[in-house]
């Protein structure tokens, strides 16, 4: 058998260095400085983050990835501040925030959006709260509607929309509101795979045009190595982080970069440090119930 | 496909003929009894009371009755009784009933100041609405704070939760020592047997609204009370108008109780009076017609429910558009949810607003 000579994904091309460089001397949008999460049990408590800290750039796309159990979910919604941190905090622009607020938008592994509005009334549902008149709200909400390629389906209902549009219509509602950063938990995570791979195009599209930093929460490798600049692994019990990883593929990422050399040494990097043990088969005590004799044994 | 199958739905004409049939089974057992002479039956009527001193034409006596005083009638030599077999007075035939419900409304009542049949529905009809009604403007409201707000649902429901054991009726005489004989006491019954139940019940619909929906809104800049009115009272409202159909119903069935305490008053009274009579025909058409009022205020509010709500699973139906077109002014686009697959994949353009 041939085994294929991986480079090191430590290995960045000119192009590549030269981007990182670029994006690290840009402003730092959304810091986490030494964020801990305990939940207090009657067992006793349960660390589920242990001193996590990072910055987000400027248009950054940043992945959290880590294996089931590791707090992912915890991190983003202290992020949003649906959770408060306890202990750390969340600088935005370099101010620390404790509520959610639309400067950091949130599109929702489950659908949120509201069912008694058609998509349009739910895209104007931020721009009505802070204060924008109808007219106005109306004329944004079809602009980024349009965006995301559903302008035909403005008076819908969320009902009559499929998983793909329903999520679509989710990360308009939240750019809609101009936010400085995208925060994205799992939000491809009950698609099927086809409809999961063009979703995941729409997003690098509209992350490409808008002045948006995106985190993104996912349990796919695949997809946090072709949508991200860089990966944030995390360890399990109780969630630290475990490396912070530059991807090494150019942008912009195309679906034919799967194949890449660096794409696919970041991934097995990745898996490792998420699976170590992973070339050991975990053995099942079968019976082997059958007469037929082949090749597979 | 076999009419027992289970969890599986019947087609259309099925359920249709079941329905019919629930109705009609009843309906048939009732005229079996009423109109096939040997069955049951316990009483003769008397048609040519002959020799008897105390017996007349028309009087309904058991067959025991009958019998002896025919033997005594016969061993005096004198004319015998003839009569045919009936049924107790209690137990009208279906077509007496069904003529009933229409000859209730002509029947003169015996005394001048007594009210006519519709004078007593409407008066019944208005003691429930009011008792529904201040239940309502009250237990709603407080209702969603509960369900919202962990202050009030600790501070009202447990009390409210025992409050709701003690049968309303059993306020009936304390209500009248505060109220008076008059409507206040019945109205007041209803509010008690609506209004615990109804927070209660509220509270739980608004307890079961999904949290992701208010942390979506939270994060799209919604706090305090655009919370509450944009986001949990859309989102409870068609719960809570399925709510107050059932308490309705529950409101209902505390009219008859309410009704008696006090002066009697009413569809109550009415049918009391009738039994005085011994008019049981008038009693059956009256207690039918309370049923009749329930079951279509019920279905009248479904059909809203079904309107209002269409994102819910509902669907708009043209003679509801054309009355809110009437009355508000156009609402927004026909709406089913049948269409909705056709919509998926036909290339379907929104025409402008």
């Amino acid at each position: 058998m041939q085994t294929i000579q991986l480079p090191s994904y430590k290995e960045q091309s000119p192009t590549v260095a030269d981007r990182f460089n670029r994006l690290k001397q840009r402003q730092v949008i959304l810091e986490a400085e030494n964020i801990s999460k305990i939940f207090p049990t009657e067992q006793g408590d349960i660390t589920a983050l242990a001193d996590i800290s990072f910055k987000a750039y400027r248009r950054e796309f940043l992945s959290v990835i880590g294996p089931s159990g590791c707090g992912k979910s915890t991190l983003i919604r202290i992020l949003s501040g649906l959770e408060s941190a306890s202990e750390g905090q969340v600088l935005l622009d370099g101010k620390p925030v404790d509520q959610p607020g639309p400067e950091r938008g949130m599109v929702f592994q489950g659908y949120t959006l509201f069912p008694w509005l058609t998509v349009k009334k739910n895209v104007m549902f931020g721009l009505e709260v802070a204060g924008k008149s109808q007219t106005q709200a109306r004329a944004e909400a079809l602009q980024w509607i349009e965006m995301v390629g559903l302008e035909e389906f403005v008076d819908h209902y969320p009902a009559q929309l499929s998983g793909g549009m329903k999520q679509r219509v989710a990360i308009a509602r939240a750019l809609a509101n101009q936010p400085r950063v995208l925060l994205m938990d799992e939000p491809f995570g009950a698609l099927d795979a086809q409809t999961r791979a063009r979703m995941q195009s729409y997003l690098m599209q509209i992350w490409r045009n808008v002045d948006i930093t995106i985190i993104f929460i996912t349990h796919d490798l695949d997809e946090a190595v072709y949508l991200s600049d860089r990966v944030l692994v995390l360890n399990a019990n109780p969630g630290t982080v475990q490396e912070m990883i530059e991807v090494p593929v150019a942008q912009p990422r195309s679906p034919k970069q799967h194949l890449n050399p660096e794409f696919l040494a970041t991934k097995e990097h990745i898996e490792s440090l998420i699976h170590p043990n992973r070339d050991e088969e975990d053995v099942l005590p079968i019976i082997r119930l059958t007469n037929i004799k082949d090749d597979i044994l | 496909m076999s009419w027992l199958s289970i969890q599986k739905e019947l087609p259309a004409r099925r359920k249709a003929a079941l329905i019919l049939l629930s109705f009609l089974l009843p309906l048939a057992l009732w005229s079996t009894i009423s109109y096939v002479p040997f069955i049951w039956h316990p009483m003769m009527e008397i048609q040519n009371a002959g020799g008897s001193l105390y017996l007349e034409q028309g009087q309904r006596v058991t067959r025991n009755v009958f019998e002896q005083e025919n033997r005594r009638l016969m061993e005096g030599g004198e004319e015998v009784l003839t009569g045919v077999r009936a049924n107790p007075v209690y137990l009208p035939p279906p077509h007496n009933v069904l003529t009933a419900v229409y000859t209730a409304f002509k029947t003169k009542p015996r005394r001048p100041d007594d009210p006519w049949l519709h004078e007593s529905l409407a008066h019944s009809i208005q003691v429930v609405f009011y008792g529904f009604l201040l239940s309502s403007l009250i237990g709603v409201p407080l209702g969603i704070l509960c369900g919202v707000f962990s202050f009030f649902s600790k501070l009202y429901e447990p009390f409210f939760e025992f409050f709701r054991y003690m049968p309303a009726p059993v306020f009936g005489a304390l209500a009248v020592a505060v109220l008076g004989i008059n409507d206040g006491p019945k109205v007041a019954i209803i509010f008690i047997g609506t209004f615990f139940q109804q927070v209660l019940v509220i509270a739980n619909t608004t307890r079961q609204l999904p949290p992701s929906l208010l942390e979506a809104a939270q994060t799209l800049g919604a706090k305090g009370g655009t919370l509450l009115k944009k986001v949990v009272l859309p989102a409870i409202a068609p719960t809570v108008f399925l709510d107050m159909r059932i308490l309705l119903g529950w409101a209902w069935t505390y009219l008859i109780v309410a009704e008696v305490v006090g002066t009697s008053t009413g569809i109550t009274w009415f049918i009391n009076q009738q039994a005085k009579y011994r008019i049981y025909e008038n009693v059956y058409a009256a207690i039918l017609m309370i049923g009749i009022i329930g079951l279509v205020t019920d279905m009248v509010l479904a059909w809203i429910g079904r309107n209002l709500f269409v994102w819910d699973g509902g669907k708009r139906s043209g003679l509801f558009l054309f009355l809110s077109e009437l009355f508000c002014g156009p609402m927004d686009k026909t709406f089913t949810f049948t269409k909705k697959r056709a919509l998926k994949h036909a290339d379907y353009t929104t025409p402008e607003l």
